[in-house]
């Protein structure tokens, strides 16, 4: 049998199937994208902080376009898809996982409403402008009310500003519960504890802030256009801001298991030692923060070299939503590898065609790229960045 | 029509918290679960029973039938590592100062076991037969988002195959690995206690297979059932009794070893 190849111990007769598959990988990296995004749009919509204006509507669109497919990996790995539904539905409430449908639904009225008033000036804009089925699109996106006086505009502002103050501790909830669905989980050591939401929440904003980063050198550059260096240097300051919170926790779950050294710590220190001793010291760790950190300090104390340093703002943005990918396999991919017998470890191995395999996870993470991009052609965010 | 903007944002605002509000109400009805709210049978009426389990660790002798039994009975595929109830072999070796335990369970015990390690270099062994400890606090259930796996008043935590949506959650929360997915079925799956056998008055499958009497099964509201005199005179522990999940399987003679 080829499975016992993959088992060292004694793992329960029960643990031989993996139960959650890269798919549930992408979930916590996708809400952590979302919420990231959305929290360095906040930045600029509820902190004022003008040198994020010119990505704060762009931000807002990348966390739409990754919201939209945050159910995908869920619903693809039930083992009942239709039934998925009933979550809305009969939702448990002792579970936490119950207030998934809840939760998702609330953040993304509060995402398109967010949206829509900050790009409503745009959008009646084009309403007048154009002909034909375009004038009837944006139209429609406009709710034929075409009012953009400049009262109606304040008004917008005024309301866009609230939501967003709703929405901040909104996409800190969709994410941090995320978090708790691995942390109340007491029969596993490696994600029961109480850091685990915080944690998350923390590598989901560091997640975001470098994807936005990515994209708007991306964007500028098919665009040939001039980046906004101000802008790119505060978000690469942010990004710094937050790496320090994320590894402060990370390494204090760590140092206070290992500390404590309760009953699970053989397997634990197995676990980190065996079987996912590359993709945590390596990959989370050294590549996705403790490289960056360095090259942003670099970047934070260099004086001009503009190019050099957006190289190395890249660099550590690349490395920084890798290194997140990875901190999402080590927690579910890890903890499923720890038998709950605390004796054995087993290993998961990806398979490429099947339900939830590698392939529909490729599809998944190209999705909301595409989505991004047809949103970017109905809402062009351009105009922001340019001045 | 003309509507402002603002009295259409109040409208719009309107319809949100009414539907929210909607939500609660099912919600509140909801959480009632897909659980059956009476007894499955007519003529057996599950408020005056709790069913208990009793498990002697020094009397079993790892033969397997136990575990064979139930995958006969329950329709448990036998090609598949899948298990509602199974054997764990425990084994103490010493070298010098230095001890070891080996634990296995071959395809959970139902061939029986290999000597593979000389009998002279073995402390001590044992056998553990593990099942579902039907939690008077169950994580499982707790863990459901749909409320598909639920408490029998009698006892048992059973899984609703027509509502469970195969999230796996309750897999995950599962401190014992007593749970299984039923990919057939797209749901989660687990032992029953043979409900189908008890609520006739019958005993579980593996009870009724052990030829060796390490397996007990009873009612806890009887105070003359069998389980309750083991309970009465033996020193009785349970599994993984710090996470507080209650289990109804008492062991006796249970080893440190054993998780």
């Amino acid at each position: 049998m080829v499975a016992e190849d993959l088992i060292w111990g004694y793992i329960y007769p029960n643990e031989i199937e993996i139960q959650w598959s890269i798919l549930i990988v992408l979930y916590p990296y996708i809400t952590g994208l979302v919420a990231g995004a959305f929290i360095a749009s906040s930045l600029y919509h509820v902190f004022g902080k003008q040198e994020i204006k010119p990505v704060a509507r762009f931000a807002l669109l990348t966390a739409l376009a990754f919201l939209l497919v945050a159910t995908l990996p869920l619903v693809t790995h039930l083992g009942n898809p239709l039934r998925g539904i009933e979550i809305m539905f009969t939702p448990h409430l002792t579970s936490a996982m119950s207030g998934f449908g809840y939760i998702y639904s609330f953040y993304l009225i509060i995402v398109v409403l967010e949206i829509w008033l900050s790009f409503r000036e745009d959008i009646v804009k084009n309403a007048l402008k154009f002909k034909g089925w375009k004038k009837l699109m944006y139209s429609s996106l406009a709710l034929f009310s075409y009012d953009i006086s400049e009262k109606a505009l304040h008004s917008d502002e005024k309301f866009a500003r609230k939501l967003a103050i709703i929405g901040i501790p909104s996409a800190a909830f969709l994410h941090g519960y995320v978090g708790f669905i691995f942390g109340g989980i007491k029969a596993n050591p490696w994600w029961s504890t109480p850091l685990m939401p915080i944690i998350f929440l923390m590598s989901a904003i560091v997640s975001g802030i470098a994807l936005l980063i990515l994209l708007y050198i991306t964007a500028s550059w098919l665009r040939k256009k001039v980046l906004n260096y101000k802008t790119l240097f505060s978000l690469a300051h942010y990004l710094w801001i937050f790496l320090i919170l994320d590894v402060t926790l990370e390494l204090l779950e760590i140092i206070s298991m290992k500390y404590e050294s309760l009953e699970e710590i053989e397997i634990i220190d197995r676990l980190l030692s065996e079987k996912i001793a590359t993709t945590f010291y390596g990959v989370q760790l050294t590549m996705g923060i403790f490289i960056p950190f360095v090259l942003l300090i670099l970047v934070m104390v260099m004086k001009n070299r503009e190019k050099l340093k957006t190289l190395m703002i890249a660099v550590s943005s690349i490395f920084v939503v890798i290194g997140v990918f990875a901190m999402r396999w080590n927690v579910v991919i890890g903890g499923q590898e720890i038998s709950k017998s605390l004796s054995g470890t087993n290993t998961y191995v990806p398979v490429f065609f099947s339900q939830e395999g590698v392939l529909p996870a490729l599809i998944i993470m190209i999705l909301p790229f595409i989505i991004l991009t047809v949103l970017t052609y109905i809402l062009p965010p351009w105009k922001d960045m340019e001045t | 029509m003309d509507i402002s903007r603002r009295e259409f944002t109040k409208f719009g605002c309107r319809i949100i918290i009414g539907a929210a509000a909607g939500a609660t109400i099912v919600e509140s009805i909801a959480t009632m679960g897909a659980a059956q709210v009476e007894s499955p049978n007519k003529d057996y009426d599950w408020n005056e029973h709790l069913w208990g389990y009793v498990v002697d660790t020094r009397k079993c002798i790892g033969c397997g039938r136990c575990a064979n039994a139930c995958k006969l009975e329950n329709e448990v595929p036998f090609d598949e590592p899948v298990y509602r109830t199974w054997i764990e072999r425990y084994r103490v070796t010493r070298e010098g100062n230095e001890e070891t335990v080996k634990i296995d369970s071959p395809n959970g015990g139902i061939d029986g076991f290999i000597e593979d390690i000389p009998a002279k270099e073995i402390k001590k062994a044992f056998y553990v037969p593990k099942i579902c400890n039907h939690c008077d606090n169950p994580p499982c259930v707790q863990v459901c988002p749909v409320g598909a796996t639920y408490m029998t008043e009698d006892g048992v935590v059973l899984v609703d195959y027509e509502y469970c949506i195969g999230c796996r959650y309750c897999i995950q929360g599962c401190p014992y690995g007593a749970r299984y997915f039923n990919i057939e079925k797209g749901t989660a799956d687990k032992c029953t206690w043979c409900y189908h056998r008890i609520t006739k008055g019958l005993l579980p499958a593996c009870v009724q297979a052990c030829p060796v009497g390490a397996r007990k099964f009873g009612d806890l509201k009887d105070p003359e059932s069998e389980i309750n005199k083991i309970l009465d005179k033996e020193r009785i522990n349970v599994l993984k009794a710090d996470l507080g999940t209650k289990p109804k399987v008492y062991y006796v003679g249970l080893d440190r070893e054993v998780r």
